[in-house]
């Protein structure tokens, strides 16, 4: 298992280095249960979610599982705008995401 | 990187005064940024139209609706237009629209104009997606419709312009005190 610690806005400037660091986690390091947690993340736009969308993908197709935490209130309004709050297995604190 | 902030213009005209059934009140310049498609200029963006739409003022909620609309459109501009090209221009305006009673959005708003020297905009490809498909990309545009009420694409003069508007809903008249 993994935790990623993502901090600051998830935009067009670095979501591309999350979705980098998400997907080898999944697909290169086969690592069968990876948390990000989100707690400190102030923003994050549709290339922000794409990331995530493929994270979700990878790990779907390799039988891992992907959970968020610690959505901050902008964050999970973006997730419902994009009709994703239920794809993604989502937890309020990392207790109940290690717990998961 | 931002190259030049002309920062907060008030528009010092007065209102004008028309004999019969008067001019609606005149929108009003609040920030103009010449930018460059630098993906690094996204969060200064956001900070200053952030601000923009406090002086409306808008609602938290909206005024992050506004910004994450601004945003896109800004990404889509850099990623679509401009190829992920970087240093090439971008301007970006925004102006309060104050209340008129006399219009059918009298509670006044923000309008927002972008534009870039891009090609032109292939307007077939400006339908977003279905939400039932669950897969990276196509989200930039759902967002903003979703959030603005007006969202307009032209092209002038060799320009790509994106028009959009967000208009505030007029506020409720106080309630008088019982017994007044």
């Amino acid at each position: 298992m993994t935790i990623l610690d993502i901090s600051g806005d998830i935009d067009l400037a670095n979501s591309p280095a999350m979705r980098k660091v998400l997907l080898g986690e999944i697909k290169d390091k086969h690592t069968p249960k990876v948390l990000l947690n989100l707690k400190n993340v102030r923003y994050i736009d549709s290339s922000g979610i794409a990331s995530l969308v493929e994270g979700l993908k990878a790990a779907r197709d390799s039988g891992a599982r992907l959970i968020l935490y610690g959505l901050s209130p902008s964050v999970r309004e973006v997730l419902e705008l994009s009709r994703l709050q239920k794809i993604f297995e989502i937890y309020d604190t990392e207790e109940q995401a290690l717990a998961s | 990187m931002v190259t030049e902030i002309h920062g907060w213009v008030r528009v010092p005209k007065p209102l004008q005064k028309l004999k019969g059934k008067g001019t609606p009140p005149r929108a009003e310049l609040l920030l103009r940024l010449s930018l460059q498609s630098n993906p690094e200029a996204l969060c200064l963006v956001r900070a200053t139209v952030q601000r923009a739409t406090e002086v409306v003022p808008f609602p938290e909620a909206q005024s992050r609706a506004i910004v994450r609309s601004v945003d896109e459109a800004l990404a889509n501009i850099i990623r679509h237009a401009y190829k992920s090209q970087r240093g090439l221009p971008i301007e970006l305006s925004c102006w309060r629209l104050p209340p008129d009673p006399l219009s059918r959005k009298p509670g006044g708003g923000l309008e927002i104009l972008l534009s870039d020297s891009g090609p032109p905009v292939d307007l077939a490809k400006l339908r977003g997606r279905s939400l039932e498909e669950i897969r990276p990309g196509g989200l930039g545009l759902h967002f903003m419709k979703q959030s603005m009420d007006v969202v307009e694409f032209r092209r002038k003069n060799g320009k790509n312009l994106l028009r959009m508007v967000k208009y505030l809903a007029p506020s409720k008249p106080e309630e008088k005190p019982q017994g007044d």
